[in-house]
């Protein structure tokens, strides 16, 4: 279920490093507990995000819900596609519907965030 | 599960939008036992209904009910209530679950007839069976010929072997009923109307799927667009406000506010930018604050996000172009009618 190559928040975003590059998303357990998802809002490319601070919105038809930064960087690319389908994220919140790819201005920060089993455990407690 | 008003509610089971449209398409069930009952009997009971509450309950049959308020003196919501005659000396009141206890003391405080007022609650579960389908469920488990209820009518008969009042109302805007029954049958009937609702596509429906069929549909929830600041005239409930009944709570502070003129309305928007106005959020037109959205979200019939607001009167036309501030970014909307959604009769 939590890929073992991704790092975790407490507020249920993931991270995958390659390289100087990060992808962002949230986890499954996320878009489980906020239901079918209707709107996602993301910051524009060339923009940066700071570790810990929040950078997009998730909505569902309940509720919003704020999206925090695993890491800090400079956003290349956001998930477009979620514009139009929000949905995908109920779907593959792992896989197609990523939300944004950074550069990473300060790789060490991956070492602060959860590990999968480190996750798992979270989540179970 | 969430806690609401002290009771553990679900707010979803298979998913708010799969409940919506169940609700809309086929028949969903609705635990709301957490609603209040208050029972009014006694040879003044009609008295003491038509002093508390705006409506003309003088204007009811035995088995009719209607939607009515009880207001403060000042004019604005207590609660907003439903009425049922039961006889001509008993009225059965079904009220918001968070709302019971001050509206009880509210009625006693105001009861100087000969009435009496019984915080019923804990006599009653309810169960709202809602939906196209709905009728065709309940009907396999009732003698009582179901069809000829009109809507706001009840009837008190057998469900699945359990008394009950079985009344022809609801809060989703379709065709359905909500039934009162004795809290230790309430976990049998439900699994009996999911059974007998299993051919025509039943499924259970929380908090969050009867939150945007009531939006949807235009329908007021105590604490979003009425509370003790609200008066109906302001909330477009004109209609259940019957001046020529005779003195009611909150009449002199009605009469007086309708000859000023009311300055501000409830009124319907529909987001055309990219964003969901969302209960709280602010409005403004022209840069300057307008008023606010005191319900919105996406709607699952229409598939657009809607919503409730107040705004001063001069600036409530329909069409009339309104920035709701999400996140505090303006974007794009326009007011409309509501209901957003009526189903064809």
């Amino acid at each position: 279920m939590y890929p073992e190559n991704f790092r975790y928040t407490k507020e249920h975003e993931w991270v995958k490093v390659e390289g100087a590059m990060a992808t962002i998303g949230i986890t499954h357990h996320a878009q489980s507990e906020l239901g079918d998802i209707v709107y996602v809002d993301l910051p524009k490319v060339g923009t940066t995000v700071e570790q810990g601070k929040t950078f997009g919105s998730v909505e569902s038809v309940k509720a919003v819900s704020d999206i925090y930064a695993p890491v800090s960087g400079e956003v290349t690319a956001i998930n477009e596609a979620l514009n139009t389908t929000p949905e995908k994220l109920n779907a593959d919140p792992h896989g197609d519907a990523w939300l944004i790819k950074i550069k990473l201005s300060n790789a060490s920060q991956v070492d602060s965030l959860m590990s999968t089993a480190d996750y798992q455990a979270y989540l179970g407690s | 599960m969430v806690d609401f008003g002290g009771w553990d509610m679900p707010v979803q089971y298979s998913g708010i939008l799969d409940e919506h449209r169940t609700v809309r398409e086929r028949v969903g069930l609705f635990d709301v036992s957490h609603m209040g009952e208050i029972e009014i009997r006694g040879p003044e009971a009609l008295h003491l209904v038509n002093y508390v509450a705006t409506n003309n309950a003088a204007k009811l049959k035995i088995g009719q009910a209607h939607y009515s308020g009880l207001l403060y003196p000042h004019g604005g919501f207590v609660d907003d209530i439903l009425v049922h005659k039961v006889a001509d000396d008993h009225y059965f009141l079904c009220v918001n679950a968070s709302n019971q206890d001050k509206d009880y003391a509210h009625i006693v405080q105001s009861n100087r007839f000969n009435a009496t007022v019984e915080n019923a609650g804990p006599n009653y579960a309810q169960i709202a069976v809602q939906g196209p389908r709905g009728l065709e469920t309940l009907q396999k488990l009732t003698a009582t010929v179901l069809a000829p209820i009109k809507y706001y009518h009840f009837t008190d008969g057998a469900v699945s072997g359990a008394s009950a009042r079985i009344a022809r109302t609801g809060y989703t805007g379709e065709d359905g009923f909500e039934i009162y029954v004795a809290p230790d049958e309430a976990p049998r009937l439900w699994n009996d109307l999911m059974e007998a609702g299993k051919e025509f596509g039943i499924q259970p429906a929380g908090l969050g799927a009867r939150n945007t069929l009531r939006l949807e549909s235009g329908i007021a929830l105590y604490g979003h667009e009425i509370d003790a600041t609200i008066s109906p005239l302001e909330a477009g409930l004109d209609w259940i406000t019957k001046f020529d009944k005779g003195d009611f709570q909150g009449r002199e502070a009605l009469e007086k506010q309708k000859a000023a003129g009311i300055t501000r309305k409830l009124c319907g928007f529909e987001m055309q930018g990219r964003g969901i106005g969302r209960d709280g959020y602010e409005i403004q037109i022209d840069g300057s604050v307008a008023g606010w959205v005191t319900s919105g979200g996406p709607s699952p019939t229409l598939n657009k996000n809607v919503g409730l607001c107040y705004l001063p009167m001069d600036k409530s036309a329909l069409g009339q172009k309104i920035h709701v501030m999400v996140r505090n970014q303006p974007v794009d909307a326009v007011v409309t009618s509501f209901p957003s959604y009526k189903r064809a009769k």
